[in-house]
C-alpha cells in the first residue's frame, strides 16, 4: 500500500535532458529476480551516476551536495519514456525521491508513480525552467515546497505555481489508498459484467474450448 | 441531431467498461492477461502475499521469453534466470493458468504468441507487464502495457482503471517504395512526431498504406507505438485480420467464429469519426530508415548524414545531439551508411516473424557474413522457428554465417545476459536504441530485417535497395 503524500518541502535537483527513458533510470539485469525490492537505491541512474571503473561520477549532479539530499526531481521532456517496468518507480523512491516536475512523463512511467505513492506532477516546460533555474541559482539550496492539497509549487525564490492533477489520483495520494482492496469492493460488478459477456462475447471467455 | 461517429477506441472502450469511476475514468474488464518469465511470478507471488487468488485464471496466459538463453539447449540461462522460469511453473500450475513452456510449440516472445494463437483478438482488451503489448493491436485489439502493481491488480481483480485516452489517427499514404517495410514506416513516424508526439494518445494507423500491409507489418507498426510515446496503437480489422486468425488455436470455431467475426465487423472507426489530432504520412516519400542516436525519433534515411550539431542553433538540441554522438561514437555530418559494425540482431517482438525472417533471408541466401560481425537470428517464438526450418531458412542463415539460435527476447532487452559488448556497434530489428539498452555502452542501431541483414553482409550501415535480386 502506497504511504499517503500531502505535503514536502525538499532538496530537488534539476536533470534536464530529454527522453531520459527507464533503461537509463534502471538497467534491466538490476531488475531480474523476485527479491528486487530494497537493492535498486544504489543502481538507478546508473549509467549517468557512475564511471565505467564503477566509482561516482562527479559530474552527475545527484553525486553533488546539496542535490544529493533531493528528494524532487526536476525533469526534462518525455521523463519516463520507454519500458513499462516499475523498478524505475522503485529505483528512484529508494533512493529517497518522493516527487517529479516535469513537463511530460512517459505514460505507464507516471501511471506507475502514482501506484508507489510518488507524485509526478505535469506543468508548462516554461515552469520547469524557472524552477531548475531557481534552484541552480541557489546551487541546490533553496528548497522546493509542494503542497498536494493546495495544487502548488514554491520554488526556493518563493515564486508559486499551480498545477492540475486528475481528482481521483490526488484523493489516492493524500489518502495513501489502495487500488486492489477497493476494486475488491466491486467485485459483484465485475462477475455481473463478466457473466453477461460470456452470452455476448463467448469468444473471450472459453478460448481454446471452442473446438 | 445524428449521433456523431464513434472511433474504433470508443467502440472497443465502452464494451469493456464495468462501471465508470469518474468523468473520463473508468473500471474497464480485461480479456486477456499475458505473463512473462521477467514479472509473472513476482506478481502471482504478490497476490498469495495478500492472500488473494486470481480472479480469472482462464484469461491469463503465461510463457517465459525475457530471461531464458537463447543459446542452442538453452545453455547459459543464469541461476537467477532459471529460479524465474521455475517459479513462474509452479505459481502458474497453483494458480491454474496456462503455461506455454520452453520448447513446446506457443512458447515464445508473449507478444508474437498471443496473434500467433489467436489468444489476441480483435476488440478485445489485452495488458502484459511490457510496454511492447501495444503491438498486439495490430489485430484490432486495444492492447497496453501495465507495471507491477497494475499486474497485481489485474491478476486479483480482471480489471483496470483507465482514464481515456486522446484519440490520434496516423493515415499512412501511399505505394511502399523499393525496401520500404513496417519497420520503416514507424520508424519514419517516430521522426516525424518524435518520442513524445504520441504522449497520452491511443493511436489508429490507418490509409492505404496500412491496409496493403500484412498482419505481421501491422503488428511491427503498433510494436513501435510505445516509442512515440502512445502505449495503444492499433490497426482497424479486415478480411486479412480474419485470414490471418482463422483456424488459430484459441481463435473461435465453428458456429462461434461467424458471430466473432460479426461482431469484428462493426469494430472499424465510423467515417465521420472525429480524432484529437491526425497526421498524415506520404509513404512515397520514405526511403529505408536506419537510427544514428540513442532514441528512436533520432532517425534518418539510409542516405543521410548524422547531423551536426554546430549546424544546430537551439542549445538544448545541440546538447542533445552532442550527447547522443558522443555515445554513439559518430561524427556529425557524415553519412550513416558505411558506418561498420561489429553485431547484427534480428529479432525481437517487433521483426521476428516468419515475414521478418523471410526478408533477411532474401539477403542473406548465398552471400556471407562480413568478417568480424556476429550476426544472430533469433525467431520469435517455437512455432515461428519449426515453421522457418521447415522452409530451410536455417539452413540459409547457417551457411551464410549467421548464427541460429532458440526464441526468446535475447539482445533485445539484454535481460539474459546476452549483450552487444561496451563500445560495439550493432544493427537490430528491436525497437529501442536507448543508452545501454543491448549492454553497457552498447551502440545500437535500429532498421528493419532486410536492412540488418544487409549490414550483417555488408559489415557496415548498408541501403538494402543496393542489394535486392
Amino acid at each position: 500500500m502506497p504511504k499517503p503524500f500531502d505535503k514536502l518541502t525538499a532538496n530537488a535537483a534539476p536533470i534536464m535532458r530529454t527522453n531520459i527513458d527507464t533503461d537509463v533510470i534502471i538497467r534491466i539485469e538490476r531488475l531480474v529476480g523476485n527479491s528486487i525490492r530494497g537493492t535498486l537505491g544504489k543502481w538507478a541512474f546508473g549509467s549517468l551516476r557512475y564511471l565505467p571503473d564503477g566509482s561516482e561520477n562527479p559530474a552527475f549532479i545527484l553525486n553533488r551536495e546539496p542535490y544529493r539530499q533531493a528528494e524532487i526531481l526536476v525533469t526534462g521532456p518525455n521523463f519516463g519514456c520507454g519500458s513499462s517496468r516499475e523498478g524505475a518507480v522503485w529505483s528512484l523512491q529508494e533512493m529517497g525521491i518522493r516527487a517529479i516536475i516535469g513537463s511530460g512523463f512517459g505514460d505507464i512511467f507516471f501511471a506507475n508513480c502514482f501506484q508507489n505513492g510518488i507524485l509526478p506532477i505535469v506543468v508548462d516546460k516554461a515552469i520547469v525552467d524557472s524552477l531548475a533555474a531557481d534552484i541552480e541559482a541557489t546551487q541546490g539550496a533553496g528548497k522546493v515546497s509542494i503542497d498536494l492539497e493546495a495544487q502548488t509549487i514554491v520554488s526556493p525564490s518563493g515564486k508559486r505555481h499551480t498545477f492540475e492533477i486528475d481528482p481521483r489520483r490526488r484523493e489516492g495520494l493524500l489518502q495513501g489508498l489502495d487500488e486492489v482492496a477497493l476494486t475488491l469492493q466491486r467485485d459483484n460488478e465485475i462477475r455481473a459484467f463478466q457473466s453477461a459477456d460470456r452470452a455476448v462475447r463467448p469468444w473471450i471467455h472459453f478460448a481454446g474450448k471452442s473446438a | 441531431m445524428e449521433k456523431p461517429g464513434r472511433t474504433m477506441l470508443a467502440k472497443i472502450w465502452e464494451q469493456h467498461v464495468v462501471t465508470r469511476i469518474s468523468e473520463d475514468t473508468d473500471l474497464l474488464h480485461i480479456d486477456r492477461h499475458l505473463l512473462h518469465d521477467l514479472g509473472g511470478s513476482r506478481g502471482l507471488l504478490d497476490l498469495k502475499g495478500r492472500g488473494l487468488k486470481v480472479h480469472s485464471p482462464e484469461l491469463t496466459f503465461a510463457t517465459p521469453d525475457h530471461a531464458i538463453s537463447t543459446a542452442q539447449g538453452r545453455a547459459g540461462t543464469s541461476k537467477i534466470g532459471l529460479e524465474l522460469l521455475a517459479s513462474l511453473r509452479v505459481e502458474t500450475s497453483a494458480s491454474g493458468i496456462q503455461l506455454f513452456d520452453v520448447d513446446q510449440p506457443g512458447q515464445g516472445i508473449v507478444h508474437v504468441i498471443g496473434p500467433e494463437l489467436g489468444l489476441s483478438l480483435p476488440g478485445c482488451t489485452i495488458v502484459c507487464g511490457d510496454s511492447h503489448t501495444c503491438t498486439h493491436g495490430g489485430l484490432g485489439a486495444l492492447a497496453f502495457g501495465i507495471g507491477s502493481s497494475e499486474l497485481t491488480h489485474v491478476l486479483a481483480t480482471q480489471v483496470l482503471i483507465q482514464r481515456r485516452p486522446r484519440t490520434m489517427r496516423v493515415r499512412f499514404e501511399g505505394k511502399l517504395p523499393l525496401g520500404v517495410t513496417a519497420k520503416d514506416l514507424i520508424l519514419a513516424l517516430i521522426g516525424r512526431v518524435g518520442a513524445a508526439g504520441g504522449t497520452g494518445y491511443a493511436v489508429e494507423y490507418a490509409g492505404s498504406a496500412i491496409r496493403g500491409l500484412s498482419i505481421e507489418g501491422r503488428l511491427t507498426v503498433c510494436n513501435l507505438s510505445i516509442e512515440l510515446g502512445a502505449k495503444m496503437g492499433m490497426v482497424a480489422p479486415d478480411e486479412k485480420t480474419f485470414e490471418f486468425l482463422r483456424g488459430r488455436p484459441y481463435a473461435p470455431q465453428g458456429e462461434m467464429w461467424d458471430r466473432a467475426v460479426s461482431a469484428w465487423r462493426q469494430l472499424p472507426s465510423d467515417p465521420d469519426a472525429i480524432f484529437d489530432k491526425e497526421v498524415v504520412i506520404d509513404v512515397e516519400k520514405i526511403i529505408p530508415q536506419v537510427t544514428w542516436g540513442i532514441s528512436p525519433e533520432h532517425v534518418i534515411g539510409i542516405d543521410g548524414y548524422i547531423p551536426d550539431p554546430q549546424m544546430v542553433d537551439d542549445p538544448a538540441r545541440r546538447a542533445a545531439i552532442e550527447t547522443a554522438l558522443d555515445y554513439m561514437g559518430l561524427k556529425g555530418g557524415m553519412p550513416i551508411a558505411g558506418t561498420p559494425v561489429d553485431w547484427v540482431f534480428i529479432g525481437s517482438c517487433t521483426n521476428s516473424r516468419m515475414s521478418d525472417l523471410r526478408a533477411a533471408a532474401e539477403i542473406a541466401r548465398g552471400r556471407k557474413v562480413a568478417a568480424g560481425v556476429r550476426a544472430w537470428i533469433v525467431p520469435g517464438s517455437e512455432n515461428v522457428k519449426r515453421e522457418a526450418i521447415a522452409e530451410g531458412l536455417d539452413k540459409v542463415f547457417i551457411e551464410a554465417g549467421f548464427e541460429w539460435r532458440e526464441p526468446g527476447c535475447s539482445m533485445c532487452l539484454a535481460a539474459n545476459g546476452e549483450t552487444v559488448g561496451p563500445g560495439q556497434r550493432s544493427v537490430s530489428t528491436s525497437n529501442r536504441n536507448f543508452v545501454g539498452r543491448q549492454g553497457p555502452r552498447a551502440r545500437t542501431h535500429l532498421a528493419s530485417p532486410a536492412s540488418a541483414a544487409a549490414a550483417a553482409i555488408a559489415g557496415a550501415i548498408a541501403d538494402v535497395r543496393t542489394m535486392g535480386r
